[in-house]
């Protein structure tokens, strides 16, 4: 499998990916923006977040909401997306209708402030404020969320707060911080445009140029403040959470190395010989074969400036105390930090990784995102079709040198839910009672 | 600063379409019985294989809700020539994807795997389907994790809203008042004996399709079933279906308790309409008006006008028999009578008058352009073709499906939603803190309120 990669820049510091698939007639429109939570200054958490649902309030010639609009009656699919380095928009549309995606975009990035309200601002905060009590408030175990970040990231450090944000500072949002934002973060040469599936380049190009060209290049933005941490935690740190949940789960973290590095594919073969599916090693131990836990994963982070994180997601069986829990993962890891897995263990992480990767590379959207993700970390969306090779590359010795470096008891970080003392068990019945047993 | 009056500028016009046609597919039967489907669609080195057999949820005997969900699990959980961990291991070391689930109307066993990988991985899935073991430490396994699934759900307000308002809404008696994977009684009271009873009636040839599609002829398809599956014997399946009847006549306010929840979960619905009814295109396409899409009419009203959501939309579930009917939203606990309001409302509009030309526009040129970006996977394109063989649907159905789209007419919307729409008959589930919501829902007049705890039992 090998993805046809074109790149080139704007002269206002664009850089624009471009990739051909003419299997069907569809087409992916994909911006990320290099701006983040980590972006955030003190008092103004979740204001990236809350800033990507103002860019579908309309711009100078978009109607509020106008923009779901006109993609959805074009038979497009969109949306947005924050996380703590990058904000992604994005279409997948028939490729006839390709220059409306990329008109839309272009207006949004050149011509956004003249559209924004105070009204506008009012609704969407309403709205991310539901979205907080959705996702996280009224969600058992939602809070893992913020609170995992905050225990493995010191406290002045870009990573530790929040990326939905606190209802305080969402509520202390003013329409002069998005403009401050706007010129700071949504400029042509902090961003990334990717283009992939079933369209002509040369007409592309020119349309790019035309929609995109004119947008001034911005002032270059601050930067961020140093990231680097050290290799280890250093220590066992624990916190302890009390939720209104019926059992209880154990997040536990490793920092590990930023996403992209030799060391970071290691990492992520670890994870998936850890807790990827069910032939995994907790998934095996822990679910099949002790039932200790009614589930078991792990899955990276993947950030690529300072440190990554590795984590281990373990949910307790009815019955099993929490102690318990954290105990059974812990003797899993050390005995992994001892002895090592064994090679069928990498094998078999790597090839389920592998077939997982080409199948995501079906979806135009998913091509487009992860080039995106490449040309704004690396400047090098040609990493996309390395993937491959540097999954096959990760030997035993590598998976388990990383181990031995990273899993030890001094760089963890165990986020433990634990069922409120009040838990309503005169609700249970006698039914569920007895299978708690 | 002030809202822009727009339009100033012309918005790009598209350029001519390019054809698109829904991979092409091909029909094959096995002497046995067992049914073939097969796509060849060369884009990336990959192919799904989907076998779905007849022994959905509706084939559970009642008191015994659950059979279904936990037998398909166990076909993964070890066969007559490996336990389960060695299974498992054997499709990874492959590199395959493989679940197994029954939902309503199926049970269905689905392997995605690189082409290199297919015809070992196909061994496997015959052997999965042919020689499942029911060892009695995995069938205990499963029951208990299914209990540890019921025990979260009681603190999960999302799932359990969803969960308690099919109870409401069909008849005590219906398989579709019960949960799907069965519940705390029903599962407890299910062994090995039974599980395996169900197994030898209900996965037969005969009740089998392999859906196959991704980078294979329809010829080597067919040599890896019969490979996999030709020699496989088994008696005669027969249809079951669910009784679909409502509950209630009346309006009812269903309210489970969940104290200090910040949030209400709600629903609003009834008992839709079967997935073969005449009238799926126009209900469909009215659906998408009503709350289908971002831009329909509910989401619009309580997320972009009043702020009360994060998102509210609608939807009509495809069964055999008559699915739900439901509007889904989760909105702050203390407007939780002002959302329902407004949903009531949408409902009543759409049925007395039609709706806008643009409106119907915007939701038939979606489903129409939208078409070829349902079909990017080979495991969207398996999909799409086990609909068609659950619900019988003739071969040229997706051929035809955009321009049976196109010819909905916003008379036939109003018609739709008079006759598939019954305001008098919904049924409003709220999970959420009764200290806030109970009062103001009462005083709607919307219907009798009633008041569960999370196991859906009334409480005072």
């Amino acid at each position: 499998m090998h993805i046809p990669i074109v790149t080139f820049r704007l002269q206002n510091g664009l850089f624009v990916t471009l990739s051909e698939d003419h299997t069907a007639p569809i087409v992916a429109v994909n911006l990320w923006y290099h701006v983040g939570s980590a972006n955030e200054r003190p008092g103004r958490t979740g204001f990236a977040h809350l800033f990507e649902h103002m860019l579908f309030q309309g711009s100078q010639d978009v109607d509020a909401n106008e923009h779901f609009e006109l993609v959805q009656r074009a038979g497009g699919t969109l949306n947005g997306s924050t996380w703590l380095e990058r904000t992604n928009y994005f279409e997948t549309l028939p490729s006839n209708q390709l220059e409306l995606a990329l008109w839309l975009e272009a207006n949004r990035m050149g011509k956004l402030l003249p559209a924004m309200t105070q009204q506008k601002l009012d609704t969407q905060r309403d709205v991310v404020m539901n979205e907080r009590r959705w996702s996280m408030d009224n969600q058992p175990y939602g809070t893992w969320m913020e609170k995992l970040p905050a225990l493995c990231f010191p406290e002045k450090h870009p990573f530790h707060h929040s990326l939905i944000g606190s209802m305080e500072d969402l509520a202390a949002a003013s329409l002069d911080d998005i403009a401050q934002f706007f010129a700071t973060y949504y400029t042509p040469d902090n961003a990334v445009l990717t283009i992939a599936g079933d369209f002509e380049p040369g007409v592309t190009r020119a349309m790019i140029e035309k929609h995109f060209g004119p947008i001034p290049r911005g002032q270059g933005r601050p930067p961020l403040p140093d990231m680097s941490l050290p290799p280890l935690f250093g220590q066992w740190k624990r916190e302890i959470v009390s939720d209104d949940i019926m059992l209880p789960r154990l997040f536990l973290a490793f920092r590990s190395p930023v996403f992209g590095t030799d060391e970071y594919y290691a990492a992520s073969v670890c994870g998936a010989a850890l807790g990827l599916r069910n032939g995994s090693r907790l998934r095996r131990r822990l679910v099949r074969e002790r039932q200790i836990a009614a589930d078991a994963s792990a899955f990276t982070y993947d950030l690529a400036k300072g440190a990554d994180l590795l984590v281990v997601d373990a949910t307790a069986r009815p019955g099993v105390a929490v102690e318990q829990l954290e105990q059974e993962v812990a003797y899993e890891i050390d005995q992994v930090v001892r002895d090592g897995f064994e090679a069928s263990e990498v094998e078999r992480a790597i090839a389920v990784i592998q077939t997982m990767f080409v199948s995501s590379m079906q979806e135009a959207g998913e091509r487009a995102d992860r080039l995106s993700l490449f040309a704004t970390y690396f400047g090098s969306p040609e990493r996309l079709n390395e993937e491959v090779d540097r999954y096959a590359a990760v030997s035993t010795e590598r998976v388990n040198a990383f181990v031995h470096a990273r899993l030890g008891e001094n760089n963890r970080a165990s986020l433990v839910y634990v069922p409120r003392d009040d838990a309503p068990s005169e609700l249970l019945g006698a039914d569920t009672a007895a299978a708690a047993q | 600063m002030t809202a822009p009056t727009t339009r100033k500028v012309d918005r790009p016009q598209p350029t001519g379409p390019r054809e698109y046609q829904f991979p092409r597919f091909e029909r094959r039967r096995l002497d046995n019985g067992v049914e073939l489907v097969v796509a060849p669609v060369t884009k990336l080195p990959l192919v799904t294989v989907a076998v779905l057999v007849d022994a959905g949820a509706v084939c559970d005997v009642a008191g015994r809700e659950g059979t279904a969900q936990l037998v398909a699990k166990l076909l993964l959980e070890g066969t007559a020539a490996s336990d389960g961990a060695e299974l498992i291991e054997r499709f990874e070391r492959l590199g395959a994807s493989v679940e197994a689930q029954a939902d309503w109307d199926a049970a269905a066993v689905t392997l995605t795997a690189l082409s290199e990988h297919l015809p070992a991985a196909f061994d496997l899935l015959g052997e999965v389907i042919r020689t499942p073991a029911f060892r009695v430490r995995e069938v205990e396994r499963l029951k208990a994790e299914r209990l540890a699934e019921l025990l979260q759900l009681r603190a999960e307000p999302r799932g359990l809203a969803d969960e308690l308002f099919s109870r409401f809404l069909y008849t005590a008696s219906s398989r579709y008042a019960r949960s799907e994977g069965g519940d705390e009684r029903s599962t407890q009271g299910i062994d090995r004996d039974q599980l395996l009873a169900f197994y030898e009636t209900r996965y037969v040839p005969s009740g089998t399709t392999v859906v196959v599609a991704g980078d294979i002829s329809a010829d080597r398809a067919d040599e890896l079933t019969r490979h996999a599956l030709g020699t496989w014997t088994g008696g005669a399946s027969t249809r079951v279906l669910a009784d679909d009847l409502p509950a209630r006549q009346a309006r009812g306010v269903h309210v489970i308790a969940k104290p200090d929840a910040p949030q209400s979960e709600l629903r609003i619905g009834h008992v839709g309409i079967p997935r073969n009814h005449p009238d799926f295109f126009p209900v469909n396409v009215m659906n998408a008006v009503l709350g289908g899409l971002f831009n329909s009419r509910i989401n619009l009203n309580l997320r972009e006008v009043h702020g009360y959501t994060y998102g509210a939309f609608s939807s009509f579930e495809w069964r055999r028999q008559a699915g739900p009917f439901v509007v889904s939203t989760a909105v702050r606990s203390d407007i939780t009578d002002a959302a329902a309001r407004e949903v009531l409302m949408e409902i009543d509009r759409i049925r007395s008058e039609a709706i806008s030309p643009d409106e119907l526009s915007l939701a038939t040129s979606y489903l129409d352009g939208v078409f070829p970006i349902r079909f990017e996977t080979t495991a969207a394109i398996a999909a799409a073709l086990s609909v068609l063989v659950l619900h019988a649907l003739p071969d040229d159905y997706y051929d035809r499906y955009r321009a049976r789209v196109r010819a909905i007419t916003s008379d036939q919307i109003l018609e739709a939603a008079q006759r598939h729409l019954h305001p008098e008959t919904l049924q409003m589930v709220v999970v959420g803190d009764p200290a806030a919501v109970r009062a103001p829902l009462e005083a709607m007049n919307f219907g009798d309120a009633t008041l569960y705890d999370t196991l859906g039992q009334p409480t005072v």
